[in-house]
């Protein structure tokens, strides 16, 4: 007699286990705009897409509103770069007070051989690069990985002398 | 009112028109032909529904959307894929049997739309309106296995075989509970034509009108055609963490198309099967008591037509299935014949006996 009760009692358990799960899955079916967990890539890029600040996604050179960066061709992170992704190119030209100076001509960036390693941005004495968290960096051919950073017509950003802090 | 124009009527007159323009031997075939053609072209539109269906009830259930690229809500995914499937090529491995290896599919499908010919569609809308239909479905749907079975034996490898032989157990066992429960609904409606057995729910469902054993009956039937249909949690032939894909694992492009095919249209046999038994088929909702308030519902019932009924429970059932499938984790072989033999023979034995006494007493309403 135990033993037949034991039966009943598995056969009613499992049936109340199994609709334990039943039902959750019907709640999901039903409320799935609520608990629906999937990232619409493409669709959501401009919405509700949030990678992390500190993702390491690709190395810029920042230029603020004067179109005005802060490298001065010190070539420390060409020097730190264990991959050789960083070319610096500097000319010499002549300030108006006649005096010569080595200014940046071309920052190149070698996407193609970047590990992300921020070494560049720590030997960079003048903070004059950043890890910027972008991905959407995949292109059609590998050539077009090569970046020139600094803009067309940039140039270097004078530092406030002391006189200028003072006043 | 849409039910004024009935089935009979649409029937009729074709078979007229046919008379107008040719010998009554011709019209026959014409008619045979005709009729073969328009099931299984509404087949394959539900299989269509249904695979869509269960893409989007698997990704729902799984916190996803489920395609959504392919056309508005991936409408058109299915069609995608069928195309994919039909430019692959059927490819045969060398040391297959050829002829059992080609012919395997082919025959699985036979099997599973000879099941079709008694099925009752709509009032007075039979293939094949004979008084031994459900004796003959249950005949039928026990031969799916054949093609299964031949197809892992002949593609000489060890995957497919044992996914085969899993098959053959499985089906052996479960025909027997799911046979039991077919039996009960038969006992209640008291003939084996599908016809008779929906009419004789006109005024409730057997579900409703045959107490406590119905409804065992109707739970142990969906388990066991589940099993049947070799759908997840009973997915044992196929087994893809441990088979491969189990018994058509060496078929590619069509071939395989037409083994995801026969799943499907074997989902929806029994489906058709189970809402003819236990849910009245194309039977509207009617209820078995005798008030004004029961009649009013019942007359409002009719106004929506036959055909409504007959595809919204069948869906009902599949949604069913596909519920179980993205639910339950998959059973090992033990499990799933212990299930069987241990739990749902025993039960349904007992409970063909209570059926017995409830129809024997007339408690049934
Ligand atoms: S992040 Fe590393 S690899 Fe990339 S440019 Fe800077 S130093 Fe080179
Ligand atoms: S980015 Fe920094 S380290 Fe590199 S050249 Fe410019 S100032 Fe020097």
């Amino acid at each position: 007699m135990k033993s037949l009760f034991n039966y009943i009692k598995e056969v009613v358990y499992a049936f109340v286990s199994l609709a334990k799960g039943l039902l959750l899955t019907l709640r999901y079916f039903v409320t799935i705009r609520k608990v629906n967990i999937t990232e619409e890539y493409p669709n959501n890029r401009t919405t509700t897409i949030s990678v992390k600040e500190r993702f390491y996604g690709e190395v810029v050179l920042p230029h603020d509103e004067n179109n005005e960066h802060k490298c001065t061709a010190c070539t420390l992170c060409q020097i730190a770069c264990p991959n050789n992704s960083i070319q610096i190119i500097s000319k010499q030209i002549e300030t108006e007070d006649g005096k010569k100076k080595r200014v940046l001509d071309k920052w190149v960036y070698h996407l193609d051989s970047c590990t992300l390693c921020y070494q560049c941005i720590d030997a960079c004495p003048q903070d004059a690069i950043e890890m910027k968290n972008s991905f959407e960096l995949s292109v059609y051919d590998r050539t077009k990985l090569i970046y020139q950073l600094n803009r067309p017509g940039s140039k270097l950003k004078e530092k406030p002398t002391v006189k200028e802090q003072q006043s | 009112m849409i039910s004024m124009i009935e089935f009979t009527d649409i029937t009729a007159w074709i078979h007229s028109l046919l008379l107008s323009v040719m010998t009554p031997t011709w019209t026959y075939i014409v008619e045979l032909a005709l009729s073969g053609v328009t099931a299984l072209v509404v087949l394959l539109v539900c299989v269509i529904i249904m695979v869509y269906m269960e893409r989007k009830v698997a990704g729902f259930m799984q916190l996803r959307w489920g395609p959504n690229r392919v056309g508005p809500y991936g409408i058109f995914q299915v069609i995608a894929d069928v195309i994919k499937l039909l430019l692959k090529e059927s490819f045969s491995p060398n040391r297959a049997d050829k002829v059992m290896f080609n012919i395997a599919p082919a025959l699985a499908l036979c099997v599973s739309l000879m099941a079709l010919a008694p099925i009752s569609w709509a009032p007075g809308l039979t293939m094949w309106d004979t008084n031994i239909g459900i004796l003959f479905i249950t005949a039928i749907s026990s031969m799916g296995v054949i093609g299964i079975l031949m197809a892992g034996w002949s593609s000489n490898n060890k995957y497919s075989l044992i996914g085969a032989m899993r098959s053959g157990a499985q089906i052996v066992s479960y025909e027997l509970s799911a046979g039991l429960s077919i039996v009960t609904a038969v006992a209640l409606a008291g003939t084996l034509s599908t016809t008779g057995i929906i009419q004789s729910q006109a005024d409730g469902w057997w579900i409703l009108k045959g107490q406590i054993p119905a409804i065992i009956a109707f739970l142990i039937y969906v388990i066991a055609s589940t099993a049947e249909c070799n759908r997840a949690p009973f997915d044992l032939a196929e087994a893809e963490s441990e088979l491969t894909a189990g018994y058509h694992t060496e078929y590619a492009g069509m071939q395989f198309g037409i083994f995801y095919l026969n799943e499907y249209i074997n989902m929806a046999i029994v489906s058709i099967i189970a809402s003819t038994l236990f849910l009245g088929g194309w039977m509207p909702f009617h209820l078995p008591f005798d008030y004004p308030v029961v009649h009013t519902f019942n007359y409002i019932m009719d106004f929506i037509p036959t055909w409504m009924w007959f595809f919204g429970k069948m869906f009902l059932i599949i949604f069913f299935m596909m519920w179980f499938r993205w639910t339950f984790p998959r059973l090992r072989i033990d499990q799933l014949l212990k299930l069987e033999w241990k739990y749902l023979l025993p039960i349904s034995i007992v409970n063909l006996l209570f059926a017995a006494v409830i129809i024997v007493l007339h408690w049934h309403l």
